[in-house]
């Protein structure tokens, strides 16, 4: 059976471009950057290189961005590293209540290690409350972090004003952009960033890498210690493969966002238009201020995960943020944040397309959601109304 | 979670073709239970008629459900366990029956063939009390108890 990925938010295929310009580097270019020799001397030739083109994509320089393993510890050596840096100066930090897993435990923990959080909330479309974050600032906030756009349902934030206030209080400002990067414009300069963290596998590119950028004279503390790579801020010996594909993925980015995002936005709309066409069905995130990547709805009468598997049998991989998948029984936070009741929540769907998803895939899926979703309400004890 | 790797063979066959869904339109006993905001509602439907020996017998039994995969399946396999059988031999079957008929499921989703369970007892005391029969003390016990776990999260 020919099967349909739509869990691009989850992961990407590598595009074989990269994968191309990566090979080499497993098998002849091999060396170890931090060597004096010409297999390293040619290694850390090719980091740099990386380093310049994700640089270009945000408009940074390159000696701002910091090699990681991946967006989870870039988002914790961004919080972590700041809070640590910064703790004579205040132990007050900001963050939004539908930032990914990583921020949220991030922040926990450091609540445990005696820092105070203040959770941002977010309206029904999951755009968060700006006049709001003025108020929840002190004289003692430290950094304030906000994701570019929301993973599961799409939306967009506002971090172009975000950074502007954080400017206008002398806060830094980190933005967890690992949905972003790649597939809308960033301009670390613009919208006042002073990080921003984004990942490979997302883009089409290798997993186990990632980045943070860090504005020129940030305090940091690292969270890896070690032989001092990556300007002593993180060390261990550099994932030159990884590094090399990652930066490949970011080049071929920023050459083809423009038709790329237009093509996948008209495969978005096509998909949302026909699921809006289902009763009892509701668009989860903006309307419009979306990733172009990104459909979320939720089925009344109906439970995600088995939604999940009636796509699956058709060749159709998608994913839910309802309990039943999850191991913690919960629905998403994110949903519910947005003021979702939980069955509601129960029911989402979530599609994420990518670069090689095709308008002949779509069609295919279009005509098979409604029998999906008709087949589990046969199902259903619910009908017309809970 | 993985689904292939999560569920059984057994389980995936139940949720593709489910057995006896629907609903009864003149049922003798209906058992609602769970608790939409946990995401997993049963309603189970029955017919009741006497054998032979003239005891009363399960002779139609069909389900609703609103919920996961195993839910689904848990739901499917009690039709096919209690169709046809005597409401005595019925009220006798345990949570471990099910998970054993489905090839077994995940830990955390034990709590679908408990729902399957309470569903059962639920309709065949609603079916008891619409036909005014004495209620065993067992069965009266059970029905607190499951109106208890309906409210919380299973």
């Amino acid at each position: 059976m020919k099967r349909i990925y739509l869990d691009n938010a989850a992961t990407t295929k590598v595009d074989p471009r990269v994968l191309n310009l990566m090979k080499k580097f497993f098998t002849d270019k091999y060396g170890n950057p931090n060597s004096l020799h010409s297999f390293g001397i040619e290694a850390r030739e090719a980091i740099e290189i990386s380093r310049e083109k994700i640089a270009n994509l945000i408009n940074a320089n390159s000696n701002e961005i910091i090699f990681t393993s991946g967006g989870t510890e870039s988002n914790n050596l961004a919080i972590k590293g700041i809070a640590f840096a910064n703790k004579s100066k205040g132990k007050h930090i900001i963050v939004s209540s539908i930032e990914h897993h990583c921020v949220l435990e991030t922040v926990h923990w450091l609540e445990k290690n005696g820092f105070k959080i203040s959770f941002l909330d977010v309206d029904k479309y999951g755009v968060v409350n700006i006049e709001k974050l003025k108020s929840l600032i002190r004289r003692d906030t430290i950094l304030v972090s906000i994701m570019h756009a929301n993973n599961e349902i799409g939306t967009i934030e506002p971090i172009k004003e975000i950074g502007e206030i954080c400017k206008d209080y002398n806060i830094l400002f980190h933005t967890d952009a690992v949905q972003s990067f790649g597939k809308i414009e960033i301009d670390v300069k613009k919208y006042n960033i002073d990080l921003l963290s984004a990942s490979s596998h997302k883009i089409h590119g290798p997993k186990g890498v990632g980045c943070l950028y860090i504005k020129e004279g940030t305090k940091i503390e690292p969270i890896l210690h070690g032989g001092g790579q990556e300007f002593g801020i993180r060390s261990g010996t550099e994932n030159v493969p990884g590094i090399v594909g990652f930066g490949k993925a970011a080049e071929i980015c920023k050459k083809e966002m423009k038709n790329e995002k237009r093509r996948i936005e008209k495969m978005r709309d096509k998909l949302i238009n026909n699921i809006l066409n289902i009763e009892n069905t509701r668009l989860n995130g903006h309307p419009k201020i979306r990733l172009p990547n990104n459909v979320n709805c939720s089925f009344e009468f109906i439970e995600g995960e088995a939604l999940i598997g009636i796509l699956n049998e058709f060749g159709i991989a998608a994913s839910t943020g309802s309990a039943c998948s999850s191991r913690s029984l919960k629905p998403s936070h994110v949903l519910l944040a947005i003021g979702l009741s939980p069955e509601i929540a129960h029911g989402s769907l979530r599609l994420t397309l990518g670069r090689f998803n095709t308008e002949k895939e779509i069609d295919y899926v279009i005509k098979k959601i409604p029998e999906a979703v008709e087949k589990l309400r046969n199902l259903s004890p619910y009908k017309k109304r809970w | 979670m993985n689904i292939a790797e999560q569920y059984s063979k057994l389980v995936m066959k139940h949720f593709k073709k489910p057995h006896n869904y629907g609903e009864i339109k003149n049922a003798d006993g209906i058992g609602t239970v769970g608790n939409p905001v946990c995401g997993d509602v049963l309603k189970l439907y029955i017919k009741i008629s006497k054998n032979k020996k003239g005891k009363e017998i399960i002779k139609d039994i069909k389900f609703q459900t609103f919920g996961c995969i195993a839910a689904i399946a848990t739901s499917s396999v009690i039709t096919d366990i209690v169709k046809g059988k005597t409401i005595e031999d019925a009220l006798k079957i345990k949570k471990e029956e099910i998970i054993k008929k489905l090839g077994g499921l995940p830990p955390i989703k034990v709590h679908c063939s408990v729902l399957a369970v309470d569903g059962l007892y639920e309709a065949i005391y609603d079916y008891y009390k619409k036909s005014k029969k004495e209620i065993p003390f067992f069965l009266e016990k059970a029905h607190k108890e499951i109106l208890e776990r309906n409210k919380k999260e299973r």
